[in-house]
């Protein structure tokens, strides 16, 4: 069960940030070849990326790369290069439909069989950033085995809704009908970015929203809000301390080879067990909430 | 590779490394390096630069780095991305850029 709480931005021209951007240790990080990159540094970036995926210092984190769209010149040679470079995950930008995942995930299998990465290794996210793209949510989520998680992407979707964003309540359908696509394709779900970095009441405002209506977690353009995010998803103390109870009573249920699990009287089922699992993987992941 | 126009790739920012190139005149190949680090770093450039420079067959052509403590990945990128720009080249070997 991977953690997914923060998905740092990396502008991919950005040679500094590269260098330095694993430091800050966000769940995974996010080279950008799309929008934080002008036309003109297009190709500068792709190496740039290339190469920083194949350095040490990213062997330990998660990485993953927005390519452009597979229908500009720049998507297909982005992902010739991430595919190659072995990136974790690739980021489909303005996923629409079903049919955007099955063409990224032919080419990559094409990518992976031309260099000799094992099959089905790279796997993929897709961003909706559109009214199409939340209307097909759940058949987007569902549209490949290599999917990790789908994203919603607010501003192209403020956009498209010919809205602005707000107190969240334009965002508000989109986050549910994503949240539920991801929840039922069993993958993760991951909510817009906060571009207003010196609203610290604001970001975390929105990251309870989001955390109690249960997405995984969140994109982030500034490492400033990774200890910030951190924070708000690690559980308080009562919280471990319940977790640890539930998960000594399922051990000890599963000692004594009973069926059914009891703590203080009342009866704890599976789904409990595995929310006690992910408290504890938060817990140990950044600690208790301060 | 054959370079056949002046290119420029990189910036002048901390960590990064500006990468010019240009056509020889007498097919040498002229590598000029000046570096913040070059006391500590100087010859690990050189030899990455020219890893760089033989993988893309390039023989000739005038190269001058101006380094701001660059990691080696990003010194590779930048080499490669202005001997691409200089040589015309839209093609892209991953053999060669590996």
């Amino acid at each position: 069960m991977k953690l997914r709480r923060s998905m740092l931005f990396l502008p991919g021209a950005n040679a500094a940030m590269l260098s330095t951007a694993f430091v800050y240790k966000p769940d995974s990080i996010m080279f950008d070849l799309e929008d934080a990159v002008s036309l003109r540094e297009k190709d500068s970036a792709r190496l740039l990326v290339f190469h920083a995926l194949r350095h040490p210092v990213y062997r330990e984190i998660e990485t993953v790369v927005r390519i452009n769209p597979l229908n500009t010149p720049f998507g297909l040679k982005d992902l010739e290069a991430v595919v190659r470079a072995g990136v974790d995950v690739v980021r489909l930008p303005k996923t629409d439909c079903a049919a955007d995942v099955h063409e990224l995930e032919a080419q990559v299998e094409r990518i992976e069989r031309a260099c000799g990465r094992e099959i089905g290794s790279t796997q993929l996210m897709a961003a909706i950033e559109s009214a199409s793209g939340v209307v097909n949510a759940l058949a987007i989520a569902t549209a490949s085995k290599r999917l990790i998680g789908i994203a919603l992407a607010g501003f192209d979707y403020c956009v498209d809704m010919q809205t602005e964003r707000g107190d969240g309540s334009e965002l508000f359908y989109a986050r549910c009908a994503v949240l539920h696509a991801a929840r039922a394709a069993g993958i993760d779900a991951f909510d817009v970015v906060f571009s207003d970095v010196n609203d610290e009441a604001g970001f975390l405002r929105e990251v309870e929203l989001i955390r109690r209506l249960g997405f995984n977690g969140k994109s982030l353009i500034n490492p400033r809000q990774i200890e910030l995010l951190h924070n708000a998803y690690a559980p308080s103390e009562e919280d471990v301390d319940y977790a640890r109870r539930v998960i000594a009573a399922a051990e000890a249920a599963e000692r004594s080879g009973l069926g059914v699990i009891a703590l203080n009287g009342k009866m704890i089922d599976a789904p409990i067990v595995n929310q006690a699992q992910r408290t504890l993987q938060r817990a140990l992941a950044s600690g208790t909430r301060q | 590779m054959k370079i056949i126009k002046q290119a420029i790739a990189g910036t002048l920012e901390s960590s990064d490394l500006m990468v010019k190139v240009a056509p020889s005149d007498n097919d040498s190949l002229d590598l000029v390096i000046s570096s913040e680090v070059i006391k500590q770093f100087g010859q690990q450039i050189r030899l990455v630069v020219l890893d760089t420079l033989a993988k893309l067959d390039v023989s000739a052509g005038s190269v001058i780095i101006e380094d701001k403590g660059a990691l080696d990945c990003a010194i590779r990128a930048r080499v490669q991305t202005a001997v691409l720009r200089g040589a015309g080249s839209d093609e892209l070997n991953w053999e060669q850029l590996s």
